[in-house]
């Protein structure tokens, strides 16, 4: 079993890269875009106390997140056609919510009297956001950005039912000749691709959070050095 | 120097915290506002860096209406301290110190030095202390750092919060004591919120006692503690202080200086336990007293002397009754005054229903005023050093 597996892999790798590619650009570019937008919604969200606009927008985005995916990619076909665009489109509205909860719930966390004090010393509007909210707020926003990223990645694979390509393709195509090696090979770079990518971002998390964290080990250091 | 004019403040909601607010505030002064929660004394402060701005009425600092300053300058002039302490918890010791003096663009060495030197000043040795974090320090190290930060642009006016409000005893003692000590060096204008009245009377140059959102009284301590204005001022000192406060002006009382367990004896023994006791003693003479610690007289060494010859006789026998006694609550004068005057070489002190409580002889009096001047000159040596 395992010599038909090697074998196979020598022979189609070169597809299994490519799928995975570009299963990577789809997944990445449904995150980014998710990003871009919840992260600031998340942020003015914090900021504002109107509770009819809270209740608006997570609603819409609860919204998106229960409807079924295959059911969401089948109604946008008549909206956006089919290929990478719809299935990016999908993949973004569901990325929507997480990103946006814990982006809203990391400002939320800011210790109020952290941003008294600031305001008293005179740190304006833009400096209290960009040196202190948007850094305290960083992990719980990495944490949303790292379970979005994983769950996206997986669901990339149901992009390629509306033609989107990605190792979903090679899965699909495995189902229809019945050739296991296909289905298992395609899966196993999907389950690679987002274990990776959650490490990947788990490290950035802990740079950019690791002086709060660790900062004992890190203040003797330099205290010695 | 800070003045209110006229200030009113209503807020959305129609209550009105602030009712025609007219009050200076000294330069180089600890001005404590102090009063019950809801008086309006947070209000006061904050209106200083328009944190709230008033709904009329005018506040000048040194002559200049701030409602014409751009509030984010305005704050980078005045120093601030909060109740809970508020340090960005993302930044080290020496960044949180050096906020403003960045924003203020100061040159990275001279911000430097600064924090350096006002780490030091609290007492936090910058090598060890600069590049922790906050959450790595005591409650009362990070209101230290809090202070500190507030001091790092050397600004000439701080408002503080109800600053120590949320440490323990021992630490809000202490910061409370660095507070003074930096303030003599420093002379800023200070704008101390409590509700506190043993921290005001500790801390303030001026009190400010507000209520309902007017001011109530305002004074030095000493002048507050003698004439409070009425029964508000009253009972918000509380009797307890006043009093402590007349006391301190006052002589100790005689239980302040009696010895408390001075040689007494039974009426029953015998002359020759009576000279066993005063020997074990080191005593010249004993008091008489019965079994409920009734007193009944006192025998000297002489008389039991004189009588020691007949066995028969106990010290009841020879004792002679208590001529003069005072009570607990005596002042000291006035039972020196007795000694003296009788030639006592002591007095016992009894409560009204003759039970003996103690004994102020010479020696308990000597060591009373030793004690006394003892402690004062380790304060000035506190004070000194």
């Amino acid at each position: 079993m395992w010599a038909e597996y090697l074998e196979f892999w020598q022979d189609r790798y070169p597809d299994l890269l490519a799928a995975t590619w570009e299963h990577l650009s789809i997944s990445f570019a449904s995150i980014a875009l998710g990003i871009l937008v919840a992260v600031p919604v998340g942020i003015y969200l914090a900021g504002n106390r109107s509770k009819w606009l809270h209740s608006a927008v997570f609603g819409v985005a609860n919204l998106f997140q229960t409807i079924p995916s295959l059911a969401l990619l089948a109604i946008l076909i008549p909206l956006l056609g089919i290929g990478a665009k719809p299935a990016i489109f999908a993949l973004f509205l569901y990325s929507l919510l997480p990103i946006l909860r814990n982006t809203y719930a990391g400002f939320q966390s800011v210790d109020p009297s952290v941003l008294e004090a600031a305001r008293g010393m005179g740190l304006s509007q833009t400096q209290r956001l960009l040196q202190i909210q948007f850094p305290l707020a960083f992990p719980y926003i990495m944490s949303g950005v790292r379970l979005t990223t994983v769950y996206i990645i997986s669901w990339t694979t149901l992009a390629a039912l509306i033609g989107a390509g990605g190792l979903g393709q090679l899965i699909v195509s495995g189902i229809g000749v019945n050739k296991t090696e296909l289905i298992v090979s395609a899966s196993l770079c999907a389950i690679v691709l987002a274990l990776l990518a959650d490490r990947l971002l788990g490290a950035v998390e802990k740079f950019f959070s690791r002086r709060a964290r660790t900062a004992k080990t890190d203040a003797s250091l330099l205290a010695n050095g | 120097m800070i003045r209110f004019v006229g200030v009113n403040k209503t807020y959305d909601d129609g209550h009105q915290v602030l009712k025609d607010l007219n009050l200076e505030i000294k330069e180089g002064e600890i001005t404590v506002l102090i009063g019950p929660s809801g008086c309006g004394k947070t209000t006061t402060m904050k209106l200083i860096n328009r944190l709230i701005q008033p709904t009329s009425g005018q506040i000048q600092i040194d002559g200049q209406e701030i409602a014409s300053l751009d509030p984010v300058e305005l704050r980078r002039r005045i120093g601030y301290v909060i109740q809970n302490i508020g340090l960005f918890p993302h930044m080290n010791i020496a960044r949180n110190v050096g906020v403003v003096p960045r924003m203020l663009k100061w040159d990275k060495t001279k911000i430097a030095q600064k924090v350096n030197e006002l780490l030091s000043m609290v007492g936090l040795e910058p090598r060890m202390f600069a590049n922790r974090y906050p959450s790595e320090l005591s409650g009362g190290q990070q209101q230290r750092v809090g202070v500190i930060r507030a001091l790092a642009a050397d600004p000439s006016i701080i408002l503080m919060d109800e600053p120590f409000s949320a440490l323990d005893p021992i630490s809000r003692e202490q910061l409370q004591d660095e507070l003074i000590r930096l303030q003599t060096e420093l002379k800023k204008t200070i704008v101390f919120v409590t509700h506190d009245m043993d921290e005001a009377i500790k801390l303030a140059d001026t009190i400010v006692l507000m209520n309902g959102g007017q001011i109530v009284q305002s004074g030095s301590p000493d002048q507050i503690l003698r004439h409070p204005a009425n029964d508000f001022v009253k009972s918000f000192i509380g009797k307890k202080r006043m009093s402590a406060n007349r006391s301190m002006e006052e002589m100790p009382t005689a239980s302040d200086v009696m010895v408390q367990s001075p040689a007494i004896a039974l009426p029953t023994r015998g002359l020759a336990e009576a000279i066993k006791m005063m020997e074990s003693r080191r005593v010249d003479s004993l008091l008489i007293v019965d079994k409920g610690n009734r007193l009944l007289g006192s025998v000297s060494i002489y008389q039991v002397i004189d009588h020691y010859g007949d066995e028969g006789k106990t010290v009841a026998d020879i004792m002679s009754p208590p001529t003069h006694t005072v009570r607990k609550n005596t002042p000291l004068s006035a039972a020196l005054n007795l000694m003296s005057e009788h030639q006592l070489s002591n007095v016992p002190v009894v409560r009204d229903d003759h039970q003996f409580i103690g004994l102020i002889t010479r020696g308990s009096v000597v060591r009373h005023l030793a004690e006394v001047y003892s402690r004062e000159d380790e304060g000035e040596q506190a004070y000194v050093g």
